[in-house]
């Protein structure tokens, strides 16, 4: 398999296999940017419905905060989104 | 080319040509520029609209308006900065109806693009967002709000050489930042997701055996739309309740 890629990068100029290089660590790039706030997210909106469950009359405040925290959370896998799309097409 | 899939290059989906004036120049005005003159527009307009509707009982265009003011009075001030932050309701709500209408123009049929798939508007937005929690601070609390700002207090004196660096940090540099990264990922996600659905969908209308699988892609076309319709309320109220939050972080010192 290796043998092969190694053989199709060759036949290929050296701007494709530096795109090509660069759209693998773009994928790479975003997909460990996921790991983290998809944790953050889940254990935070869990919590959230959690404590909602139990004192129903403070759902509304549980609320706000549960999308303050998401939207703080979210911001490193927006930035790695950010540096997916700055590494494929810039 | 993915899969026999013909994806246009981004430029295709973002960049849009002037509809008068040279490319690059300062006067030259596009559809992004456009939806934002139409947001300008349609914000001003439904407020003068509902203003001029008298009696007592609402109805009609300042149903909504009275709703939403007191959505944003109940669920953003209310609850992040306290009563005292009530006259910081005009900025909160234009800002609120104007990121609202931008990213709602991602599903508007002709105009399929979120006016804050562009950098520089939720850049320019964050940037009067920063300048206003900026001065909010200044005229509540003076000169000594920038020390309030990066100091919090109770923390012993040796570990303030590391704390005040990393609090003006995150206070003055990764707000601005993290807010207008925010609203414009979110919305370029979303674009991208409904261009690529899309497209899925134009090349399996064929005369081949792929058709069978049209139906399924078209449906998820249209929950996407509704889904994108969700962003768009969500990334408006998470970036208002932000700004709120910064506001009513810089009016009342830790203490």
């Amino acid at each position: 398999m290796s043998i092969l890629a190694q053989i199709a990068a060759d036949q290929l100029p050296a701007a494709d296999q530096k795109s090509i290089a660069a759209a693998g660590q773009a994928g790479l790039a975003y997909g460990l940017a996921t790991l983290g706030p998809g944790i953050g997210i889940g254990y935070l909106v869990g919590q959230s419905v959690q404590a909602m469950a139990r004192q129903p009359e403070a759902a509304g405040m549980v609320r706000t905060t549960m999308f303050l925290g998401i939207a703080f959370t979210e911001a490193l896998a927006l930035i790695g989104f950010v540096v997916f799309i700055l590494l494929k097409f810039v | 080319m993915i899969f026999g899939l013909e994806f246009p290059p981004i430029e295709n989906l973002v960049e849009w040509p002037n509809l008068f004036g040279p490319k690059d120049s300062w006067y030259g005005f596009n559809k992004i520029a456009l939806i934002n003159v139409i947001a300008l527009v349609a914000t001003t307009v439904i407020f003068l609209l509902a203003r001029r509707s008298k009696g007592l009982v609402p109805h009609g265009v300042r149903n909504l308006v009275e709703s939403s003011v007191a959505f944003i009075r109940d669920g953003i001030i209310n609850e992040t900065i306290g009563p005292d932050g009530l006259r910081y309701l005009p900025f909160l709500v234009s800002l609120f109806f104007f990121i609202l209408i931008t990213n709602l123009f991602e599903v508007i049929p002709f105009f399929h693009m979120p006016g804050n798939a562009r950098m520089a508007g939720p850049a320019v937005l964050a940037l009067i967002t920063w300048l206003f929690f900026i001065c909010a601070g200044l005229k509540a609390q003076g000169p000594k709000y920038f020390w309030s700002a990066v100091a919090p207090p109770g923390v012993p004196w040796p570990l303030l050489f590391v704390v005040v660096p990393i609090e003006f940090l995150s206070t003055f540099i990764v707000r601005p930042f993290s807010l207008a990264v925010r609203l414009f990922a979110n919305m370029l996600a979303g674009h991208i997701l409904l261009v690529t659905f899309t497209v899925l969908c134009i090349t399996l209308f064929s005369a081949t055996l792929l058709i069978i699988v049209l139906p399924f892609s078209f449906a998820m076309l249209v929950a996407l739309t509704g889904f994108e319709i969700m962003v768009a309320f969500l990334q408006a109220y998470i970036f208002t309740i932000l700004a709120a939050v910064y506001i009513g972080s810089s009016i009342h010192a830790e203490h």
